[in-house]
């Protein structure tokens, strides 16, 4: 069987609206709803959070998600029971995405095994490096057929990005700064000059730009030079003490892809 | 300080101790971890550097600390009690032995701004003195609970002219203080250095600040062999938060194994009261702030809140040098709580004249129960000095 991250880029490679999600937010139970509604908006893919309670990497507004879900009772192994049937209702892509900790308690192996059960296509985990997953759990990753996806930023030499784009086999997530998720500025120069250089290398994976990609202007920004975005925070803000997740959701999208 | 070290108790090349530390950082850090592994032991043991670190540990810091025989504390413990007296370091603890050496180094490296994080304060002074000194711009990250409970370490740190500024995520204490210095790094990520205070964090922090702090273990050697003429004493005891201090003690002994390693953790209410930081009986193996170490977690994972009465201790996890004496055996981990502590802090000051600092005076407590006989030396490391914590002193004590 094909991997639907891979489908999703041979059959649209333009404009890729990407949203991320922390599970468990803001109430313990909405993300098959949230998911259900991202699909029938549009959205091309989701990044489902999971929860940590010490996210390095995000910005306030990821780590207040996280601390609600974690309070709310949001666990690996709930959310893996909350996904057990997600494949009858959804058919987007789906990428978890969250550090390192929560899944090595849970082991990686049981991971990867009930990720790939609930029909996940991918994981993101920022603080797994490069060095570990080649020597401890590329091959468990291939068994379970789970694309690992790996960020590139500002900083990323040439030579490791192309080592990055042979690993990969998905897509790649371009950080769109040297930041922490959540910024609040517009994309400046400097940022387009680094998107084209990146754009430049013509790699062999499609590419994916996050982190402060806010609205429908840093998105159409964004994707002059990728293949899609990802909207994290400020989805997260806009369904913050959601009462009404259909509408909230729905005038978030309309409003990126007006 | 020797650069190459055959040890098993040693970082390994890959920056390993046994199955404990690594490098689990997010990509963003990852031109900054590589280009400080890349250089920092050509950088350190480079002879320019070691003149200039030497001199400062002599002239600034006031090395080489005494190694004083404390005699009515040995009779009441009937056995024989050196106290190696990083207390009388410049700063009021041993912290300033690192920052002295990372500060060195930063400028080599051409970094020109610095942060660091800080628990108690002690760090964040040592960095903010340090930064002083070699006029660098410096910023440290407090947790706004310690910000309040160690508030005469914060003026201090804006005397010097460093901006404090308060971690308001999590619990507001230590960890969350260096979650917010990793993001300050990520942000700036080629003009700033970060001063990471402990033997923690991805490597080769765990290694340099315990080379830096190794110091502690030369000077101790050199000092029992002229007044005792022994080689090596019976036991080294210190406190372990992160585990600097302890990590600078035992250095030049790992390899000695008829020296017995005693560390303290912090017991806080009690082990088991649910108010503790004693991370080897309640935690385990896992990833934080980017090492592969133990600390105290859930069983999904998640970062346990840790309790001690001394902010210095009061952090999750230990760094993966000390999880692998644990681990391996090589040390005896013992803890004291809050109580204990109190109690010591008294008695060193009654019976030998020094007032020690709340995370010190976590080793004196468990003088009665290492084992230790009539004719053994036993050295425990005096980490810091109590001035910082005489407002608990007088709340709780006095």
């Amino acid at each position: 069987m094909s991997n639907r991250i891979k489908e999703l880029f041979q059959q649209k490679n333009k404009n890729i609206l990407s949203i991320f999600c922390t599970a468990g937010f803001p109430n313990k139970n909405d993300i098959v709803s949230i998911l259900e509604h991202a699909q029938k908006n549009g959205v091309d893919m989701v990044e489902i959070g999971m929860p940590f309670s010490d996210p390095t990497a995000d910005g306030p507004v990821i780590q207040y998600s996280n601390t609600i879900a974690i309070n709310n009772g949001m666990t690996l192994k709930v959310l893996f029971e909350q996904l057990k049937d997600i494949r009858q209702k959804i058919n987007i892509p789906l990428v978890l995405m969250g550090y390192f900790n929560p899944v090595y308690q849970y082991g990686v192996e049981n991971f990867l095994n009930d990720a790939n059960a609930c029909g996940i296509d991918g994981v993101i985990i920022p603080d797994l490096p490069m060095y570990e997953y080649e020597t401890m759990y590329q091959q468990m990753f291939e068994k379970y057929k789970l694309k690992n996806i790996f960020l590139v930023t500002p900083q990323t030499s040439t030579e490791r990005i192309k080592k990055i784009d042979v690993l990969s086999d998905a897509f790649i997530y371009i950080v769109s700064s040297n930041a922490i998720t959540g910024g609040n500025a517009d994309i400046q120069e400097s940022q387009e000059k680094y998107f084209q250089r990146i754009q430049a290398m013509q790699l062999n994976n499609p590419i994916v730009i996050g982190f402060g990609i806010k609205d429908k202007s840093t998105f159409d920004t964004a994707c002059n030079y990728a293949n899609g975005a990802i909207i994290g925070t400020a989805f997260i803000k806009a369904i913050d003490q959601s009462k009404d997740l259909e509408n909230d959701i729905a005038s978030f999208i309309k409003k990126i892809q007006a | 300080m020797s650069e190459n070290i055959n040890s098993k108790y040693q970082v390994n090349e890959k920056g390993y101790y046994g199955q404990f530390g690594g490098a689990y950082i997010p990509e963003m850090l990852h031109p900054n971890i590589e280009e400080l592994q890349q250089k920092y032991l050509e950088i350190i043991y480079d002879e320019n550097f070691q003149k200039e670190f030497q001199q400062l540990l002599k002239d600034y810091v006031g090395r080489p600390t005494p190694l004083y025989f404390a005699s009515r504390l040995s009779e009441k413990f009937q056995t024989q009690i050196y106290l190696k007296r990083e207390d009388l370091c410049h700063t009021g603890a041993h912290k300033v032995n690192n920052t002295i050496g990372q500060i060195l180094l930063a400028k080599r490296l051409g970094k020109t701004r610095i942060i660091a994080e800080t628990g108690a304060g002690q760090h964040g002074v040592a960095t903010a003195t340090v930064c002083a000194l070699m006029n660098l711009p410096c910023v440290v990250y407090m947790g706004e609970v310690d910000i309040q409970r160690q508030a005469p370490n914060v003026k201090r740190m804006q005397l010097l002219g460093a901006e404090v500024r308060p971690a308001t995520s999590g619990s507001k204490t230590l960890k969350d203080a260096t979650n917010e210095a990793m993001r300050d790094w990520i942000a700036n990520p080629t003009d700033t250095h970060y001063i990471i205070g402990s033997v923690v964090g991805p490597h080769p922090f765990p290694d340099m600040v315990a080379r830096f702090q190794s110091v502690i273990s030369e000077e101790i050697k050199q000092q029992l062999n002229e007044k005792t003429g022994k080689e090596n004493p019976d036991f080294v005891v210190a406190c372990v938060g992160g585990g600097s201090n302890a990590a600078g003690a035992f250095y030049h002994f790992l390899d000695d194994e008829k020296v017995q390693l005693v560390a303290v953790e912090a017991a806080g209410h009690g082990v088991h009261s649910g108010k503790s930081a004693a991370t080897t009986q309640l935690g385990r193996i896992g990833v934080l702030h980017s090492s592969k170490t133990l600390f105290m977690q859930t069983e999904d994972g998640q970062v346990v809140e840790p309790h001690s009465i001394s902010a210095g201790l009061d952090y999750p996890g230990i760094g993966p040098m000390h999880a692998n004496l644990f681990d391996t055996k090589r040390a005896h981990f013992l803890s004291a709580t809050d109580d204990e502590a109190l109690k010591a802090v008294q008695l060193l000051a009654k019976l030998e004249g020094i007032i020690p600092a709340l995370e010190s005076a976590h080793a004196i407590a468990v003088l009665d129960r290492i084992g230790a006989k009539q004719n053994d030396v036993v050295v425990l490391n005096l980490s810091g000095r109590g001035d910082k914590d005489l407002d608990t002193y007088i709340r709780e004590i006095i």
